[in-house]
């Protein structure tokens, strides 16, 4: 997909402005958040999976080329097929010539974030393939030609009445003439629509949440069953993964998968979890006849072993952006690129360049509710520290950022300089302020007073207050 | 150089190491061979009459409807009262595994009994499980020649049969239990089904039957435990 991370800030006011895009947030903001807290409170041992959960990815990040090199043997044992790619084109060949070999006309797809990041529909769509998504917001945004606005809920910035607009629109040569908005009705249309398609496609794509090295299984987890219906009826089924997904065995993935759902929606479990391995057997009577994995580095390895290897034990369940104050009041599209929120913010940087993304690190207030949520105890603020860091060395923030702070760090090295200088500071705001104690227009903070005044200091600094308080023996 | 070494050699370069062997390699080889748990939460440890009341707690929480029978036998009446309650068609298509084709049909004679994969035109399918998990109310359900997968999602509604005795607490009891079934390699899918389909992907308004079958009812069959 197109990179738009380096325009953060002008789309971050635009999602502003837009209300839709307000109450959508707020939905956000209230279901996950308690569905997920709910969650957690019924299951007491929570707190410890989410550390075993970690651990399981920290133990798999430090032994990858084992396993991998692990799944690969069983998947051929079961009959499958193992496609390495390096990068995105690597990736968008490996599918295109799988296509080809099954004469695919059109290609039916379960959701999947690595998919995006390779921007294969595009690219299959240029090559003479139809993708057609199946998940119901995957298929609603491709409807409307957007990037997903949420890793899990990929049309959550979506809106009824745009909904009904754009099946209005695209369902008419199926033949439904009613502007429907009931969603219930909505749904109704996109399930006959979509049903034929399953049964019609030539190809089968999903993604994979994780891959199992002992049985050479993928899996993935879908509410709504359109994961299954779209590998098990075309003849060909690829599943398209990033290497990170790798777990040893059933007992880990059991372990994951406690804490996949009650992080993402705050269910148990999502309705369909489905573990794939090779193709259908000799007597089998349904299932495709040619299973193959993708497998995805794209810029992944070159994190293991640094300061960002913890952020490959993602497992994807978007807490983090539920959680987040910042992606509440901008949205997913703002940040740019295929990940969005917190994780987003300390990925991106990485796998589209600093440069780029430079605007992301600071799209946080630290107020580390990310750090608290994820399933496997990513430290979101302590990477996006290292970006902001990263960002100040390379000489790339922008530039009054960099005076603002190299002329606090000047004062910052002299503390009586900055003692004397907050206390002249102090002072003149407060008699700015008069007595109302509120300022309601500062130079250089227009970004702060063009929205909202700024409480004025009452007068004395907390270090004169301090000494003040220490003298009284209190 | 493959995408494939070039893969393993970043891997290895970034870890400043060389390929895993000997002990190291043996470790890990173990680490799988041993299947070992992780923390299994302690509600799934129940008696077995317990865990089936959990499960059907558990099933009927998420939207599915459940029921019990005293023995197979009785499954062809039960699903001819169940189709007559819900108003669905007498047409059922029904996995082509003895435990289900040999029950006595010919007892309910309006039913329509069509043996074979799932299709587009089915609207109930019936399919037996593998095993139920108490701990979340989950089916695990088995792919192959006597189970195709498309029986569990083309058809809007699905009954699936569990036998109690196939009832466990945690997913760990259930992989074993596979394990020692089919051996270490898994059939094509294993399907684990809890509650019937659903999306909230508009306006997230809860909607059941996106994809997948609309209602879901589990037959548990006492089998004599």
């Amino acid at each position: 997909m197109q990179v738009t991370s380096r325009k953060f800030k002008e789309s971050a006011h635009e999602a502003m402005a837009d209300e839709d895009l307000r109450a959508a947030m707020n939905r956000i903001r209230t279901a996950f958040t308690t569905a997920r807290a709910d969650a957690a409170a019924e299951l007491p041992e929570f707190e410890s999976l989410r550390d075993q959960a970690a651990e399981i990815k920290d133990h798999v990040l430090d032994n990858l080329d084992y396993y991998l090199e692990y799944f690969e043997q069983k998947v051929v044992a079961e009959g499958g097929h193992v496609h390495w790619c390096s990068t995105a084109e690597e990736a968008r060949q490996a599918v295109l010539k799988i296509c080809r070999d099954a004469n695919a006309r059109t290609v039916t797809k379960g959701k999947s974030m690595i998919t995006e990041e390779i921007a294969l529909n595009k690219f299959l769509a240029s090559e003479g393939i139809e993708p057609i998504e199946t998940d119901l917001g995957e298929y609603i945004i491709q409807l409307a030609d957007e990037p997903p606005s949420h890793i899990i809920g990929p049309a959550v910035h979506k809106t009824r009445e745009q909904v009904t607009d754009l099946f209005h629109e695209h369902h008419q040569q199926y033949g439904y003439q009613d502007r429907e908005e009931d969603p219930e009705k909505l749904v109704g249309e996109a399930r006959t629509v979509l049903r034929h398609k399953y049964v019609t496609a030539d190809v089968g794509i999903t993604g994979a949440n994780f891959l199992i090295a002992e049985t050479g299984s993928t899996v993935i987890v879908t509410n709504e069953g359109n994961g299954d219906l779209t590998q098990s009826l075309p003849k060909t089924h690829i599943v398209v993964a990033s290497l990170e997904k790798i777990v040893p065995t059933l007992e880990d993935a059991s372990t994951l998968m406690r804490v996949l759902a009650r992080s993402a929606t705050g269910q148990e479990m999502s309705v369909y979890t489905t573990f794939s391995t090779g193709p259908k057997r000799k007597d089998d009577i349904d299932g495709p006849e040619n299973f193959h994995v993708v497998l995805l580095d794209g810029g992944r390895t070159e994190m293991l072993g640094t300061e960002l290897q913890e952020l490959l034990r993602c497992i994807r369940c978007g807490a983090c952006m539920n959680h987040c104050p910042v992606y509440h009041a901008v949205g997913g599209h703002s940040y740019g690129w295929v990940y969005p929120g917190p994780i987003g913010a300390a990925l991106n940087p990485q796998m589209v360049g600093i440069e780029e993304a430079r605007h992301l690190p600071n799209a946080s207030s630290f107020c580390g509710r990310c750090e608290e949520v994820c399933p496997v105890r990513i430290p979101l603020p302590k990477i996006l520290r290292y970006w902001r860091e990263k960002t100040f060395e390379q000489q790339i923030g922008p530039q009054p950022d960099r005076w603002a702070i190299e002329w606090w760090g000047f004062f910052a090295k002299r503390p009586w300089l900055y003692r004397q200088t907050t206390r002249l500071a102090a002072r003149v705001l407060s008699m700015i302020a008069g007595d109302k104690g509120r300022i309601r227009s500062l130079p250089f903070a227009k970004g702060w007073t063009s929205v909202r005044d700024l409480p004025a200091p009452e007068g004395k600094t907390f270090m004169e207050q301090w000494k003040k308080h220490n003298r009284e023996g209190r | 150089m493959t995408a494939r070494e070039k893969i393993l050699g970043r891997i290895r370069a970034q870890k400043k190491r060389g390929p895993l062997a000997g002990a190291d390699a043996d470790l890990l080889k173990q680490r799988i061979a041993d299947h070992a748990r992780n923390i299994v939460p302690e509600r799934s440890r129940l008696p077995k009459a317990g865990q089936v009341d959990l499960f059907q707690t558990k099933m009927e929480g998420l939207g599915a409807t459940t029921e019990r029978v005293a023995s197979a036998a009785d499954i062809p009446a039960r699903i001819r009262d169940y189709l007559s309650q819900k108003n669905l068609p007498t047409r059922i298509k029904v996995s082509p595994s003895e435990i289900l084709t040999g029950l006595g049909w010919d007892t309910v004679p309006m039913i329509e009994v069509v043996v074979g994969a799932g299709t587009e035109e089915d609207m109930v399918g019936l399919s037996p499980a593998f095993a139920g998990i108490a701990e979340t109310g989950t089916l695990m359900m088995l792919s192959g020649p006597e189970t195709p997968s498309t029986v569990n999602f083309l058809p809007e509604n699905h009954i699936a049969v569990l036998k109690v005795s196939d009832m466990v607490g945690a997913f760990e009891e259930a992989w074993d239990a596979l394990r020692a079934a089919h051996g270490e390699a898994l059939p094509r899918t294993v399907n684990l089904i809890s509650g019937p389909s659903r999306t909230a992907d508009i306006e997230q308004t809860l909607i059941m039957g996106a994809h997948g079958p609309k209602t879901l009812h589990v037959i548990l069959v006492e089998d004599g435990t």
